[in-house]
């Protein structure tokens, strides 16, 4: 089977078996950052963006990905910069073990762009699906609060990272 | 103090938040060959016959492996000290199974799906044998779990004991009989799951000299080394094991679990290997928390001052007994540790079921020892009408005494003599008790529908293995005063790595970006027992601070020579005398690399200590009780600790505040009901409900920091201080919401509403 999508800002056409979940194509296209940590849809350690929602990318099977817009984590820094949410959980001592912080990023990240207000209720509701076993998730919802007043300033001064 | 204390910023932060390649399995090994376990789907067998020539003939299967293949080799996956204390009662594949989910077989293939493909084509005829599933019932039966007389270590193969324990001091009998006051209760707790996301991940290869390596998510990658190269009989210096980021272990990766597998794999072909537990795997056949059924009793005279504590342990060790003596000690060790008694005795018995098998999981047997001793605590103050704060207040250990069953208990041995240097319990039970609002909470009678109560537990745990533990540290200097630290530590996800920069910068007196970690990998760093048993900040900090010093030294005697004043000494970053001469670090260093007195500046260290110094908590639990329903819900845990010297107070609250949604799973959400098979139910985390942002309550954490001299700044541990008491403090809340006193953990809404009923609280 071969499909086409936009990956982390470029076209990209896949040529794959049946069956293959995003999961699979996207750590053998060496995006790291997408973990594995259940295969059902429950830890949400594989979460990847696609078209701007927050999914487990373990569930998706390629070909339904076809014409969407899928982001991993490795689009959102280089070896220069690093994106705002990423400096938030960094600055909190968010990632303890940092397996399941790929995908709490990716889901304050999904929460961000669906705007509105962000208080701390919705942040657990964001991070509800992404299970740590270190935190207690004292310092990643923290670290999604003040990422969303971190980037509203940031985005009425002009800009962002 | 510069570093120390300090929120210094985790050296691995960036990696991690940046998602970058640092797990063991992100990386792409060329003609990887994938590695699946066949399980036994019956509880205990004998395996007639095996055929595993459709697998074999499959085409993409490269290798099949039965117990036809390996020679009978009996060792333990416990990744611990040599010798193990424990029995040595299991095979990398045997002719019997044990357990639902016991190694049959193994087969290596080019792809997952053919190796998955090939597990249905091995033909496995079963001889089933009756089951034991109950701890009781295993110590009396004709039916014998481990009976071939090549195992050695078992306590009493016959009787299905794998693990024994007993140890007086004093007369416990007499003691309780002359005693005003006498509590006794049985409390049991349940197989838990360490359930750290990133699951169990091994993968091998043969290196340019052909040597094995093996880059694996271990806690014990010395213990990795040692036990491979014992159980597929090659050298120990023909391994090479590495450990990268681990994406948590809580003590499930104390376990030389599937490394052996791979790593034969390899051997054989050649080829790199890898094999990842599923979720259901890590759930079935995996390691779990030992069940215990602990019976507790506590003489008290008329001032409420403990005379005795009796304790007896049953201990289900599951179909192995890897830590089977240890968590039980532990379990003793740590309840024996925290009130002081004229008499105390334990008796325990570590027993085979034909159930998953127990493993090292973080608090060890603490857990199981604080869930009743602090439920009969609750019971026992109640009942001589004296506030539970102030009723552990008159009876924990002070500084200055002398805690007795450390000496005649230690790892599968005698321990050692043991001083309580440090407590600041007191001020643990003092802060909590403001911060919880107890008093208010405490008094106020329930009544509606939701009730609510408060409880509060005590507990202590250790700072490594007394006599045991050793870390080792090596550190040389740079042209620009930056310093490679190479440690054997293993920095299991905690920031272990980052404490130990902190720990040498503060030496030596440059900031933490100047200290450049590499950790855990045989080849490269020097030995250390491994991240267990609360070691990695009291034993390889220790080794860390020594090496420091010893560098330092150097740099000293270089710039002295440098200078041509031995009356020189370090200021700062420089080396100065009182004439005003100075020469900075980095020259020294140049001048040392390049031009006079030419040699590496560096220094190493090991570390190994007779102490074993408790780090200490006080856990307060408000919970709110549905009396239509049973469920209880936590409000709120507030948590303090005395934890010595905090290296990094962001990484340390970051422990705590992790620890206590383990403690409150076990305590409520956390259920592994097997079927009368053997079978275990929950195999995913929809039904083994772990906790999630929103189960959250709020948490309030905080340290009242003590100063323990033995520790490398006055530090002690705090990775496993923090799983003790939240259950215990949730059951005594729960008693004090709706008057029921829960024995069994986890709670179950149907028994603890049946129980109200009984009880005329409803």
């Amino acid at each position: 089977m071969n499909v086409q999508f936009e990956l982390n800002g470029r076209l990209v056409q896949t040529e794959h078996e049946p069956g293959t979940t995003l999961m699979e194509l996207l750590r053998s296209r060496e995006l790291y950052s997408v973990k594995h940590g259940c295969d059902h849809g429950e830890c949400g350690a594989c979460t990847v963006l696609m078209d701007s929602k927050s999914v487990n990318a373990c569930l998706i099977l390629v070909h339904t990905v076809s014409g969407r817009k899928i982001e991993t984590l490795e689009s959102f820094s280089d070896h220069k910069t690093m994106h705002h949410i990423q400096d938030n959980f960094l600055h909190e001592g968010a990632a303890q073990c940092g397996y399941c912080t790929p995908g709490m990023i990716l889901a304050v990240e999904a929460l961000k762009r669906e705007g509105g207000e962000i208080d701390e209720p919705g942040v657990r509701d964001a991070l509800n699906g992404n299970l740590c076993r270190c935190t207690g998730y004292v310092k990643p919802v923290k670290a999604g609060l003040s990422t969303t007043k971190a980037s509203r300033d940031k985005e009425n001064a002009g800009g962002d990272s | 103090m510069k570093v120390i204390g300090k929120d210094t910023q985790r050296i691995d932060g960036q990696a991690l938040v940046k998602g970058n390649p640092v797990f063991a399995d992100d990386i792409k090994l060329n003609d990887l060959l994938h590695v699946k376990i066949l399980h036994s789907p019956v509880a205990h067998a004998k395996i007639i016959n095996i055929d595993v020539s459709k697998a074999q003939a499959l085409e993409g299967v490269e290798v099949v492996f039965t117990h036809k293949d390996f020679k009978p080799h009996y060792y333990t996956t416990a990744g611990q000290g040599y010798p193990e204390p424990g029995p040595r009662d299991m095979r990398i594949l045997d002719s019997k199974v044990r357990f639902v989910g016991d190694r049959v077989a193994f087969v290596a293939a080019e792809t997952l799906e053919i190796a998955e493909q090939a597990l249905g084509l091995i033909k496995v005829e079963y001889e089933e044998l009756p089951c034991l599933f109950n701890v009781e019932a295993a110590m009396t039966s004709d039916i014998i779990i481990h009976s071939n007389p090549d195992k050695t270590g078992l306590h009493d193969a016959t009787h299905n004991v794998a693990a024994h324990l007993d140890a007086e001091i004093g007369d416990v009998d007499k003691t309780l009989e002359s005693s005003e006051f006498v509590f006794e209760g049985t409390y049991s707790t349940p197989f838990v799951q360490m359930a750290s996301i990133e699951p169990h991940i091994s993968l091998t290869w043969l290196d340019e000299n052909n040597r094995l390596v093996i880059r694996t998510s271990t806690q014990v990658p010395f213990h990795v080394r040692r036990i491979v190269a014992e159980v597929l009989d090659i050298p120990v210096g023909r391994i090479r094991v590495i450990k990268p980021r681990l994406g948590g272990g809580f003590g499930g990766k104390q376990e030389i679990l599937n490394e052996e597998l791979v790593a034969a794999v390899t051997l054989k072909t050649g080829k790199p290997a890898r094999i990842e537990y599923t979720r259901a795997e890590e759930l079935f056949a995996a390691r779990l928390r030992h069940p215990e059924l602990v019976t507790f009793r506590l003489g008290f005279d008329k001032d409420q001052i403990l005379t005795a504590i009796d304790l007896n342990i049953l201990e289900n060790c599951g179909a192995y007994g890897p830590h089977a003596l240890t968590v039980m000690s532990v379990t003793a060790q740590k309840a024996l540790s925290m009130y002081k008694a004229a008499s105390i005795r334990v008796n325990g018995d570590g027993v085979y079921t034909n159930l998953p098998i127990g493993g090292a999981y973080r608090g060890y047997g603490a857990p199981q020892a604080f869930f009743p001793l602090e439920s009969l605590m609750d019971e026992a103050a109640e009942t001589m009408g004296i506030d539970p704060i102030e009723l552990r207040l008159k009876n924990v250990f002070k500084v200055g005494d002398d805690i007795p069953i450390a000496k005649i208990l230690g790892e599968g041995r005698e321990g050692f003599p043991m001083v309580l240097y440090s407590t600041e319990i007191e001020a643990c039970l003092k802060e909590g008790r403001k911060l919880s609002d107890w008093e208010r909470l405490r008094s106020e009678p329930g009544s509606g529908r939701y009730r609510r109560g408060i409880g509060v537990a005590v507990a202590g745990q250790g700072s490594g293995i007394p006599g045991i533990d050793m870390g080792a540290a090596f550190i040389k200097m740079n042209e620009d005063a930056s310093f490679n630290l190479q440690v054997g530590a293993t920095d299991l996800g905690t920031g272990s790595d980052t404490a130990l920069a902190q720990i040498a910068a503060e030496v030596l007196g440059v900031s933490v970006e100047k200290i450049i970690v590499y950790s855990s990998d045989t080849d490269m760093t020097p030995f250390d027992t491994g991240a267990y048993a609360s070691s990695t900040t009291y034993i390889s900090g220790s080794a860390v601070k020594k090496a420091a010093e010893n560098c330092k030294t150097m740099i000293l005697e270089q710039g002295r020579l440098l200078l041509g004043n031995q009356a020189a000494e370090i200021d700062g970053t420089f080396v100065k005398d009182e004439q005003g001469q100075s020469i900075s670090f980095q020259d020294i260093c140049i001048k040392s690399f390049y031009t006079e007195e030419q040699k590496q500046i560096m220094g190493t260290a090991s570390h190994m200590s007779y102490d074993s110094p408790p780090p200490f908590n006080a856990t307060f639990a408000e919970v709110e009780v549905d009396t239509l329903t049973g469920t209880v819900r936590v409000i709120k845990i507030v948590s303090v600790t005395d934890a010595g010297q905090i290296i990094n107070p962001k990484m340390a609250e970051g422990q705590i505040e992790g620890g206590i949604p383990q403690a409150l799973g076990m305590a409520l959400s956390e259920f592994m009901p097997f079927d009368d098979k053997g079978r275990l139910l929950n195999l995913d985390f929809n039904s083994y409900h772990i906790y999630t942002a929103r189960d959250m309550p709020e948490l309030v954490v905080r340290f009242a920091n003590s100063h323990e001299p033995t520790g490398p700044y006055g530090a002690k541990a705090v990775a496993e201080i923090p799983i003790n008491a939240p259950a215990p403090a949730v059951t005594n809340a729960v008693y004090n919401a709706v008057g029921v006193r829960i024995k069994h953990l986890p709670i179950r809404p149907e028994e603890l509403l049946g129980a109200m009923n009984r009880n005329g609280a409803n």
